[in-house]
């Protein structure tokens, strides 16, 4: 018997539609099972049924949480509290909200402990030693707004294990995270499973993290298990097409690919069809698929898959990952540049957060701004744009020289550059519908007219790979991809000249984050000209033609994409670089 | 031009010319706030001053009667300075209050500032108890209301404070007086009569209609925006954070959620007190109490201008006092946020 056993695990809706179907797994102590899907898979209820816990709306109807024994789900609410914390823990995706920003530390990690102060504060100290951050008083009494992201999330996996559960949750830890604090808590979090043989579930979007964390993993899809089994094994044979599909779709640092979006859109809960929840977008879906829905089927012992075809796939090869991608744009010497950067430096009201940045953009150019969080990088951008104001040095666009605010400039320089917010949840206006938001800037510039500007507006949309239908849609009815989709194709209308990308696929799946790339890598080959910031140096390597490397507000390095990543020669782009994370087959 | 500001910026130095002084330092700001305060008083009584020289009528014509000649009207007037320019009457008084003197009643000639010291105790008296009474009320209606929320207590509070706060505070007073005083049950008197020389705690029957109808005002209107801002809190993932923690209810309503769903709660808690304040005239006219109120309706039927001017400084300086108060807490809680 197995410390921790999930068996028939059912979570519906109030109406009864089930977002997590019959989920059935087992963890040992000291084992990291990770949980990956996209975003509405059902991962993060699933995961969070671990603490007897549904969130507004949903309800736990059937199954079992067995720890050591006891069912979590048949706990009264008095046993089900003192379990919550102290036999399970739960580690949130984003502690700058989950924290109270009201209380101190001190006070957060001390209420999750039992037992005289003494004690209590001593085991205060120890796990936070544990976790690498200071113990003194003095950190103790800081409220969580005075701690940086990655402090935050130390905090949050401090106050977890704190209380020795026997399972910690963590649902999406490092998603808000560089890649440098990325993997200083990933490897965090499995030195403490295997200290304390405590048991944990990982929950990520991304198969690279899912890679060097966990022990076994489970792939969900429309809220079912398709696929689990140990990493390494689901890594190299991937039986399930969904699987297959999510790999193909993480970028590498090693090597500049093509990377393969999954066609069509995860099933909402109200989406029920007989056969395969994944058939409608699976590559290898037979009629048969469309009738039966498969059960999982074991493969070998401990990996198992839910496809008809399971037994055949792992033996065809994967999806040729290294379908060549776009050359490398090379700035010929006589071009003038789009976009042409000279010392610029900017700060804020006590502070200088950027020195000498200076760099060209040639047409076609995709130019990457990399560097952690801190490092400057969205302060440049945002300086380029015209939002932050305070800087010095020459901005030159097609030639011309622009005034440090974007209300200074004229409005042809700034409808020759456009920018892309990182999260599309906050840059569209939820009161606009799509077609509207597209619109604007149409009216705006052009002065079209309604009809001209809706025919130009179901282009747009069809440039970005929107069905043209959507433009009558709120933002609120759309996925991410989808209103990242929009904000580009709102960008587009303007017929910029350069487009500044500020972390736009960030807060995207993998899976969305490919279909974005590849749709920039098409508006590169139409000759924009592309400034994109980002920490992810896999995706710079798909994309970009040459990449600048910030660091605390200094160029560090400098030059063509695959010379900065296959040759790094400042210490801090090889750190990073080693920081990155790759899903490799061979693992 | 751009080629100008980059020079500029390059010749101050990057480091000088990027950053920005923090310039306002603590005495310089409550300078600020006393002058702010001093024009908007100055900017009031010119105002009230002007206006009442529009009313028909003076205040020798109210104490002659209608009966009386042009001639002892007008000698009146000589006698109380009205025959003089309005500038000059203006400089008078306001030379006056500016060297602590606030002059003498027209109308019965005693010193205002003797008319309104007594009234001041018995008004103040009646908004404290409001205030004191309005504060803890509405955070226990409004958390109670959040906690259970869409429950038969939330929806009987939300509907009977859509009521209270529709109907004025005199149709408030108005209903309590038919219910408590004099129709339905002779619980309490319906005009509170203090006599002169007495101070309102010995009354305290007195005090309970007029205190109930500021508290009802206050408290449907406060805990109201309390009931919000706690719904709010409770669904943020720090309160859900603290369930997963396997905190109690208790602790997590306390020590969670109170003190982040204070922070918007507490700017609008000082409005309401200023409204209280304001809320007091109308109360205690309704109840024939004696304070400031009723002072101030007096003078203004007899045009004795001193001692409106004197009343209504006296209602705008609270006014802009716990206005001052919401602001100053208001800044203070973003400026921590920052």
């Amino acid at each position: 018997m197995s410390a921790i056993e999930v068996r028939g695990l059912t979570i519906a809706l109030r109406d009864g539609s089930p977002i997590v179907k019959d989920a059935t797994f087992d963890l040992e102590p000291g084992q990291v099972l990770g949980v990956v899907g996209e975003s509405g898979s059902g991962k993060s209820t699933m995961s969070l049924a671990m603490l007897g816990y549904a969130r507004h709306g949903a309800r736990i109807t059937a199954g079992q949480v067995l720890i050591d024994g006891t069912d979590v789900l048949a706990l009264g609410p008095r046993a089900l509290r003192r379990h919550r914390g102290n036999v399970v823990a739960y580690v949130p995706q984003d502690p700058a909200t989950a924290l109270n920003p009201a209380l101190r530390i001190g006070v957060q990690l001390a209420e999750v402990l039992e037992g005289d102060a003494k004690e209590v504060d001593a085991r205060i100290r120890e796990v936070l030693g544990a976790v690498g951050l200071p113990s003194d008083d003095a950190f103790l009494h800081r409220r969580p707004r005075e701690l940086s992201g990655g402090q935050q999330q130390r905090v949050a996996l401090a106050m977890a294990v704190a209380p020795r559960p026997r399972l910690t949750v963590l649902d999406e830890p490092t998603t808000g995270l560089d890649v440098t604090t990325q993997a200083r808590v990933l490897a965090l979090v499995a030195r403490l499973c295997a200290d304390n043989q405590m048991a944990a579930i990982y929950v990520s979007h991304d198969l690279a993290v899912i890679g060097e964390v966990a022990d076994r993993v489970a792939v969900m899809y429309g809220g079912m298990i398709v696929e689990a089994g140990p990493t390494k094994q689901v890594v190299a044979r991937p039986a399930h097409p969904y699987t297959r599909a999510l790999l193909a779709a993480v970028p590498s640092a090693r090597e500049r690919m093509r990377l393969t979006s999954i066609p069509g859109r995860a099933p909402g809960v109200q989406d029920t069809h007989p056969g395969c929840v994944f058939a409608p977008r699976c590559a290898f879906a037979t009629d048969e698929c469309t009738t039966g829905a498969p059960s999982l089927i074991e493969l070998v012992p401990g990996h198992s898959a839910r496809c008809l075809r399971a037994e055949e796939l792992p033996e065809r090869p994967r999806q040729s990952a290294t379908a060549p991608a776009s050359a490398v744009q090379e700035a010929a010497p006589g071009d003038t540049p789009l976009l042409r950067v000279r010392d610029l430096a900017a700060g804020y009201r006590d502070r200088q957060v950027l020195f000498d940045v200076s760099f060209d953009v040639v047409e076609g150019e995709c130019l990457a701004v990399v560097g952690e969080s801190g490092s400057g990088k969205t302060t440049m951008s945002r300086s380029l744009i015209g939002l932050q104001e305070r800087w010095g040095g020459t901005v030159e666009l097609g030639g011309t020289p622009l005034a440090p605010a974007a209300a200074r400039r004229d409005p042809d320089q700034r409808r020759s550059m456009q920018y892309i917010f990182q999260n599309p949840y906050g840059s569209l206006n939820p009161r606009a519908t799509v077609g509207d938001c597209v619109a604007e800037p149409l009216r705006h510039f052009f002065a079209l007219g309604a009809k001209a500007a809706r025919a130009r507006v179901a282009e747009l949309l069809e440039r970005v790979e929107l069905p043209g239908h959507l433009a009558s849609r709120y933002p609120a009815e759309l996925s991410g991809g989808q209103r990242q989709r929009v904000a580009i194709a709102r960008a587009l209308g303007c017929a910029p000249t350069v487009l500044i990308c500020d972390e736009v696929t960030s807060a995207l799946d993998v899976s969305v984050q490919a279909a974005i790339v590849e749709l920039l890598r098409g508006l590169l080959n139409d000759g924009l000209g592309m400034v994109f910031v980002t920490h992810n140096l896999a995706v710079v390597r798909s994309l970009a033609d040459s990449v600048i490397v910030l660091s605390e507000g200094h160029v560090v390095e400098h030059g063509g994409t695959d010379t900065v990543l296959t040759e790094p020669r400042h210490a801090y782009t090889k750190a990073l670089l080693a920081d990155t994370l790759e899903v490799s087959a061979a693992g | 031009m751009v080629a100008e500001l980059t020079g500029a910026t390059r010749s101050a130095g990057p480091r000088r010319s990027l950053t920005r002084r923090r310039s306002a330092t603590v005495p310089g700001r409550i300078g600020w706030i006393v002058a702010q305060a001093i024009a908007m008083l100055f900017v009031v009584t010119t105002l009230v001053f002007f206006a009442t020289q529009a009313m028909p009528g003076d205040v020798a014509k109210v104490m002659l009667g209608m009966s009386a000649t042009p001639e002892r009207v007008e000698a009146l007037r000589h006698q109380l300075g009205l025959d003089r320019s309005l500038l000059s009457q203006y400089w008078h008084w306001l030379s006056g209050v500016l060297s602590g003197d606030l002059g003498t009643s027209l109308a019965s000639g005693r010193p205002v500032s003797q008319l309104l010291g007594e009234r001041l105790v018995n008004s103040a008296t009646l908004s404290l108890f409001a205030v004191v009474l309005i504060l803890p009320l509405s955070l226990l209606i409004g958390i109670l209301a959040a906690q259970f929320k869409d429950s038969l207590f939330d929806r009987t509070f939300l509907w009977s404070s859509m009521v209270a706060n529709a109907l004025a505070d005199f149709v408030v007073g108005t209903l309590l007086v038919a219910l408590f005083g004099t129709t339905v049950f002779h619980w309490f008197p319906p005009v509170s009569l203090i006599p002169a020389e007495h101070m309102p705690w010995w009354h305290p029957q007195a005090l309970v209609l007029p205190v109930a109808t500021l508290v009802i005002g206050g408290v449907m209107y406060l805990s109201r925006l309390i009931r919000v801002s706690f719904i709010d809190v409770l669904n943020s993932e720090y309160v859900e954070m603290a369930r997963l923690k396997g905190l109690g209810s208790a602790r997590i309503l306390l020590t969670h959620a109170l003190p982040n769903a204070l922070a918007p709660a507490v700017p609008a808690a000082s409005l309401v007190a200023a409204f209280t304040v304001g809320g007091v005239v109308v109360v205690e006219y309704l109840f024939g109490y004696p304070g400031i109120g009723g002072l101030l309706i007096d003078s203004i039927s007899n045009r004795d201008l001193p001692v409106i001017q004197a009343v209504v400084l006296v209602i705008a300086a609270v006014y802009y006092f716990f206005n001052l108060l919401a602001d100053l807490l208001h800044t203070g809680k973003s400026g921590e946020r920052r």
